[in-house]
């Protein structure tokens, strides 16, 4: 008995020596703070969280920086994962924010979704949501879906919107992220909407995405239009005339029951973001390697939110 | 949830088209064929060189070590340094089958090598005396003795990479783990159940294969000894007959390092 | 390795949940496979069913396993909990067998050496049998902790923080320093464990480091 003893105690205390060496404390809880009492007594920790690409995390660290100037005790949980991942986490209490687009909202919960002026979106979007969520102030900052092709392909076959496609597209291939595939507004979108349907797909993310297209390795991609590596590779954006991918507002999409406590911090946060700062800010991240939580730190104190 | 998982596996949508079960399944196994076979080149020779001279046998502990890099880390670090230096698809394929091969050179050469080194020494000597020499005794002796060995590193190697091929689609590849990411990404657990399914189904049914393969090449002398001369051998050489057996559970770079300073420490 | 250097205090803490990730599983699944293990030696028609079993549970692909746990055990999606129970079933179906070689590698004799001065039932298991196999449960605890490393690692794609963040965020910027921090601080990692495995069996067997001055006798 007392050599399984010795051996229970002895593997025990490699892990917890180990983690000593960490300075103690239970790290899996700092990493996924608690979500009990969803933040409505002050002092409770909030979480925002962020979707799996730099901007989302961008955002959601000046959303937490925001909040923090607020007095409100809120940590991020940065590259949850896509849409459908991070829905369910603020649903399950999980994270208690997240920065959103108000039209692809409204392809998320209704796959017919028509609305693409920017009001009537936001309007609508906040009718389609589920009633434990709320949106807080939409920003004019916008960052849409695009589809992108280096300058040379433009050249060649002419493209300026999407609709050129419709000739050329079954001998070109397409990168984008794999919800693109299925995505109402995705590839079936392309098809229904201009007619166009590539050649073949090729699921790729983040800067993987841009190097593909810039090698020539996909022809064209779905790129957001505020990533900084069109204007840096001289990538053209195609034009969406039919409005096919909408109109995609930065929104932060909160619990229903933090909204009161989480307005009076981000809605000024929504009211500074224009397009051109966000592509700013995403530039320093993305193209400087800088960090998320310093651009974001650096943008509210120059903004006086922080 | 299995039902659902059911009707996904029967329905003829997941199986149609280019991007269809059947395409993706063929993608895989070419995938995971290719990483073998590539990383026998290199492990067998290497493996019979270091087990029939006792040189460099630093060379195994080496490519145990490599068992502990991160397989999702090492892809991405491929991946970025090689796909601008590709102008075509390659891009996607060989950052994903390098490092695919890099996860099964352990598996075979560990197994090769332990084959070829736990040849009793008795029975080198006699070939030697009966007038083999260098090669002839690798071809005659070692490697037939050494097979059980070497097949089960070769089986273990398969189990590994048919589970790790899945993460190639995470760099834009195809294959089975196209259903595990793209479930994932559109909270499609279904397809995301169903993929991990049909992995572990391949590597089952690869791994059956690989057994009768065993059987019937593996000589029959060594059989017949082995089940008296198992029990005895496994007690003297300890660790190397628990790892090859530990071996032929390897998944993604879960795997095990060949203890070789363990092997002399077994009580017996 | 300016990257590195400016984030230290990033890598420690992503370690230190890594740490956790993959060291409680280690000690879970240790404590399932001693009696699974000892179930499969005494009883010799389980050990081919604990066997099949424990292989099957190891083709299944990390990552599916990770998210299909908050549907199994009806957990929160980013909860570690999900990734916990996840590593103790690899844990569990790598030590069974290793826990069960490790037994039958006890010999004979000693057994019943052992049985004549008086060692029975649990006093024999964990007085004579359990210390003699533990170097082959040692070795398999050692394949367990390097694999587990590598493994936790994946678990980023289902947002759950740990080293492997390094490699996730690292691709999607484009920063090669950061991923090869990443993997150098999981290798380092494995290699701690490795060792403190290693150290913590020599200290259980004491014996062999006597035996190894009298020269091997088998």
């Amino acid at each position: 008995m007392k050599r399984m003893t010795t051996v229970l105690a002895l593997s025990t205390a490699a892990i917890l020596g180990l983690s000593a060496c960490g300075g103690g404390g239970d790290p899996l809880s700092t990493d996924s703070p608690s979500p009990t009492g969803s933040g409505a007594a002050t002092g409770a920790e909030v979480v925002i969280g962020s979707a799996d690409f730099p901007e989302s995390e961008l955002l959601a660290e000046i959303y937490a920086g925001a909040l923090k100037a607020k007095g409100i005790n809120a940590t991020t949980k940065p590259r949850i994962g896509s849409r459908e991942i991070y829905l369910k986490a603020l649903e399950d209490g999980s994270i208690q924010a997240i920065p959103e687009y108000t039209g692809a909202l409204g392809f998320f919960y209704d796959k017919n979704f028509k609305e693409t002026d920017p009001e009537k979106v936001y309007t609508a979007v906040q009718g389609l949501i589920p009633a434990e969520f709320a949106l807080l102030e939409k920003s004019a900052a916008e960052d849409n879906d695009s589809i992108v092709v280096t300058k040379a392909t433009a050249d060649e076959h002419q493209l300026k919107a999407i609709g050129d496609l419709k000739a050329h597209a079954g001998d070109l291939s397409l990168g984008a992220p794999p919800e693109f595939e299925k995505r109402p507004q995705g590839i079936p979108g392309l098809t229904a909407t201009y007619g166009v349907t590539f050649g073949s797909f090729r699921p790729l993310t983040g800067q993987a995405l841009v190097q593909a297209l810039k090698n020539g390795q996909v022809d064209a991609a779905n790129i957001f239009t505020t990533d900084p590596s069109i204007a840096e590779n001289g990538f053209v954006s195609l034009e969406d005339p039919q409005k096919l991918f909408g109109s995609q507002n930065i929104v932060p999409l909160v619990a229903k029951d933090n909204a009161e406590q989480f307005a009076p911090a981000l809605d000024p946060v929504s009211k500074a973001l224009t397009t051109e700062i966000v592509s700013g800010l995403l530039k320093q991240t993305v193209v400087d390697k800088k960090d998320a939580k310093d651009v974001a730190a650096q943008f509210l104190k120059d903004n006086n939110l922080g | 949830m299995i039902a659902a998982i059911l009707e996904w596996l029967r329905s003829s949508d997941t199986w149609s088209g280019d991007s269809g079960l059947g395409a993706r399944i063929i993608e895989h196994l070419w995938y995971s064929l290719l990483a073998v076979a590539l990383a026998s080149l290199i492990a067998i020779p290497l493996g019979l060189w270091v087990g029939h001279t006792g040189r460099a046998r630093w060379l195994v502990s080496v490519a145990n070590s490599l068992r502990a890099v991160p397989t999702l880390g090492l892809l991405f670090a491929m991946a970025l340094w090689l796909g601008p230096k590709i102008q075509s698809d390659l891009a996607f394929l060989i950052p994903s089958i390098i490092v695919l091969v890099i996860l099964v050179i352990p598996p075979i050469l560990s197994g090769v090598y332990a084959g070829v080194e736990a040849v009793d020494p008795a029975t080198r000597d006699a070939a030697r005396g009966m007038g083999m020499r260098g090669l002839e005794v690798v071809r005659q002796v070692e490697i037939p003795n050494a097979l059980p060995l070497i097949l089960s590193g070769l089986r273990s190697a398969f189990l590994q990479v048919i589970a790790t091929a899945t993460v190639a689609a995470y760099i834009g590849l195809g294959g089975l783990g196209r259903y595990l990411i793209d479930g994932i990404k559109t909270g499609d657990y279904v397809s995301t159940a169903g993929g991990a399914v049909v992995v572990s189904v391949l590597a089952l049914l690869v791994d059956g294969l690989l057994a009768l393969v065993q059987r019937a090449v593996v000589s029959p002398g060594l059989t017949v000894d082995s089940t008296r001369a198992s029990r005895t051998r496994s007690r003297r050489r300890g660790m190397s007959a628990v790892d090859a057996e530990v071996a032929s559970n390897g998944e993604p770079s879960r795997s095990e390092p060949v203890l070789p300073e363990t092997n002399r420490r077994i009580p017996s | 390795m300016t990257w590195v250097n400016d984030h230290w205090g990033d890598i420690f803490t992503l370690a230190r949940s890594h740490v956790w990730l993959a060291g409680i599983p280690l000690v879970l699944g240790l404590l399932i496979a001693l009696p699974l293990g000892w179930a499969a030696r005494r009883w010799s028609r389980l050990y081919p069913v604990l066997i099949s079993a424990s292989g099957l549970l190891y083709t299944i692909p990390s990552l599916a396993l990770f998210v299909l746990m908050p549907i199994i055990l009806g957990t929160k999606v980013l909860d570690p909990v999900n990734v916990v129970v996840a590593m103790t079933v690899y844990t569990v179906a790598l030590l069974v067998r290793t826990v069960a070689d490790g037994l039958s590698s006890v010999p004979d004799h000693v057994l019943q050496a052992a049985r004549a001065m008086g060692y029975r039932g649990f006093r024999r298991f964990f007085g004579v049998e359990l210390p003699l196999a533990v170097p082959v449960i040692a070795a398999g605890l050692r394949v367990a902790a390097v694999s587990n490393v590598s493994i936790v690692s994946v678990a980023s794609l289902i947002g759950v923080a740990q080293l492997g963040n390094l490699l996730t965020d690292g691709y999607d910027r484009f920063i090669t320093a950061e991923i090869v921090a990443g993997i150098v601080a999981c290798v380092v990692l494995a290699l701690v464990f490795d060792g403190l495995i290693l150290l913590g069996q020599r200290l259980l067997t004491p014996w062999l480091r006597v035996r190894g001055a009298a020269g091997a006798r088998s």
